[in-house]
């Protein structure tokens, strides 16, 4: 039985293709910045912020709101994207990225940017910051759970392992981990440059809950969250099966575009795809 | 002629009353929590005390995010691990967000002994002093390390607290104030000013008196416990009164507290003669504590020497 109604998970497609109109759009005016990663996210933050999180765009400071660490921090495009969709801070501002003075800094920054939990872009750190803060949950009783956003080529760094270690040790079943695996990192496949295979019982034998989705399904991402729910005394984590640059047909499975942004032209050609005719009115 | 302690006592000690009066008070450790004195606090506070095992990388990242739920974290392990197997960590996760964490370090410095130079830290003032957002700092002794406790768990962000493995002499008392950034006069004097941290400002002390005695020369002492942000004024009102500087510190003498006095004077009106004691930039090695700080240079006679260094440069 699906999660959500076929209405709500139109509304949801609907706001996913906006954030990929984003993403594209803010990271070509940059001049800079990973759009490939930032779109095989794109749905996964989608349905976190607009269907499964308990969030306050207009007090993002709420202690006992649901948080969530962009480990792979170069998807802040897609953060940011939706952060606006939620109403943290206006669309316009999105065309400030990277720029001097900007509250969107290249990376994730907890300090310069509402909404955002966690400052990351290290690889290999957040986990372990979601991890701290579902400790904190915890200790102090409260029920807000954390996501984490970790990338595929990031589970190489060793500090992830002993994050996952510890949250497994620790019974943080108020951690839900979303592994991106869109197979590609800045060098090549994650499988050439060094393998993470077998992810599903790398992650079981580190005491893990695994639960495997399509990460562009809109329902089957909300479905997950809800079945990680019904687990107790383990992290979760779900692997997200995705395509790099999805959404835009020429960035799909292409290195190219793990940290380069699109040209005046190769933008039209995508916001074309994307369904926006007019190239958008940001 | 003084009393010995450790400083890591005074601060196992202190986070057991801090924890008492302050619930948001946490403490993570990566599996040398007695090293570090941390268990009384998980013995009194069992669900506030967190040990990630052998992994520094890890620990700095649970304190970030703990920090980022509001609470005020202790996070301790030896100099040389807090500091440089996790220094991206620390960087990234804590400097960078500004977060309220203290890495208390214990096992800083040649002092550490037989372990060798592998775990001997003469390094981490220079990587955290130059950290945007962090602040340093390194007390004298056993009263000094309670009192610092306290006084960085008042302060908000980031803070490195440095200690030792060793007894240290009692060289100040129990209710002496202390303040962040300012450090204190424990010996007036004219001739030259010497400067110590940490476990060197005994060697100062036994410095002056021996210029004392021995030769007439009358000598300053100041503790600068607190490394970052220097006490510029008291450097420089120094300078400017006893016409000489001698620092010393149980660390590289490259990129330390000798290093940044230098800064603060070269850039003030006052361009006076100076020598740092320190360790040269070497490794250090195997040996008793005492053995090792005559052979790198971190006793009050090299300390005497330097002030002679300086005189003769007047």
């Amino acid at each position: 039985m699906p999660a959500l109604e076929e209405s709500k998970v139109n509304e949801l497609e609907e706001i996913a293709r906006r954030v990929r109109v984003h993403i594209v759009k803010s990271t070509h005016e940059a001049g800079s910045g990973h759009p490939g990663g930032s779109l095989s996210a794109a749905d996964i933050l989608t349905a976190l912020y607009f269907e499964i999180m308990d969030h306050k765009p207009d007090e993002p400071d709420w202690p006992k709101r649901d948080r969530l660490v962009l480990s792979k921090g170069h998807a802040a495009p897609a953060l940011y994207g939706v952060l606006a969709e939620a109403g943290y801070f206006p669309i316009e501002e999105l065309m400030t990225l990277r720029k001097l003075g900007s509250r969107l800094q290249g990376h994730p920054h907890v300090r310069t940017t509402p909404g955002v939990d966690a400052s990351t872009g290290s690889l290999g750190q957040g986990l372990s910051i979601a991890s701290g803060m579902a400790l904190a949950a915890k200790l102090d009783r409260e029920s807000y759970r954390v996501f984490a956003i970790c990338g595929d080529g990031e589970i190489q760094s060793g500090q992830i392992w002993e994050a996952a270690m510890f949250a497994s040790h620790n019974k943080l079943d108020n951690l839900i981990v979303f592994l991106d695996r869109n197979k590609l990192q800045i060098d090549g496949s994650t499988e050439e440059v060094m393998s993470i295979e077998p992810i599903i019982s790398k992650w079981n034998s580190f005491g893990w809950h695994v639960l495997e989705i399509n990460g562009h399904d809109i329902d089957q991402i909300v479905d997950a969250v809800n079945r990680a729910e019904e687990v107790h005394g383990e992290p979760t984590i779900i692997v997200s099966h995705t395509i790099k640059g999805k959404g835009v047909p020429f960035m799909e499975g292409s290195l190219a575009f793990h940290g380069k942004a699109a040209n005046e032209e190769q933008l039209e050609t995508a916001l074309k795809a994307l369904g926006e005719k007019d190239g958008g009115d940001e | 002629m003084w009393e010995m302690a450790k400083q890591r006592d005074a601060y196992g000690k202190a986070l057991v009353e801090l924890g008492r009066e302050r619930d948001d008070i946490v403490v993570v450790g990566a599996d040398l929590c007695g090293s570090c004195r941390v268990t009384k606090f998980g013995d009194e506070f069992p669900e506030r005390m967190f040990n990630t095992g052998i992994a520094e990388q890890n620990m700095t990242g649970v304190s970030a995010g703990l920090a980022l739920s509001g609470k005020t974290v202790f996070s301790s392990t030896f100099a040389v691990f807090a500091t440089g197997r996790a220094y991206d960590q620390v960087r990234q996760s804590i400097a960078y967000p500004k977060l309220d964490v203290k890495i208390v370090s214990t096992h800083a410095g040649i002092t550490v002994g037989g372990d060798g130079a592998s775990h001997q830290m003469l390094e981490d003032i220079a990587l955290m002093r130059v950290l945007p957002n962090m602040k340093v700092v390194a007390p004298a002794d056993y009263h000094e390390s309670r009192k610092a406790t306290f006084a960085v768990s008042e302060e908000e962000g980031p803070f490195y607290l440095r200690m030792g493995r060793s007894s240290v002499p009692i060289v100040t008392e129990e209710d002496d104030p202390f303040e962040i950034g300012e450090s204190s006069l424990l010996k007036e004097g004219s001739d030259v000013t010497l400067i110590g941290t940490g476990i060197m400002v005994s060697e100062c002390l036994k410095a002056a008196e021996i210029l004392d005695k021995q030769e007439d020369i009358d000598a300053r002492v100041l503790n600068m416990s607190t490394i970052k942000p220097l006490d510029e004024k008291s450097i420089v009102d120094s300078a400017k009164e006893t016409g000489g500087i001698v620092t010393a510190e149980e660390h590289v003498v490259s990129q330390g507290m000798g290093s940044g006095i230098a800064q603060v004077l070269s850039e003030s009106d006052y361009h006076v003669p100076m020598k740092r004691v320190g360790v040269p930039n070497v490794f250090g090695e195997s040996g008793e504590s005492d053995e090792l700080m005559e052979k790198y240079g971190l006793t009050a006679e090299h300390i005497v020497e330097s002030a002679h260094d300086v005189l003769e440069r007047r």
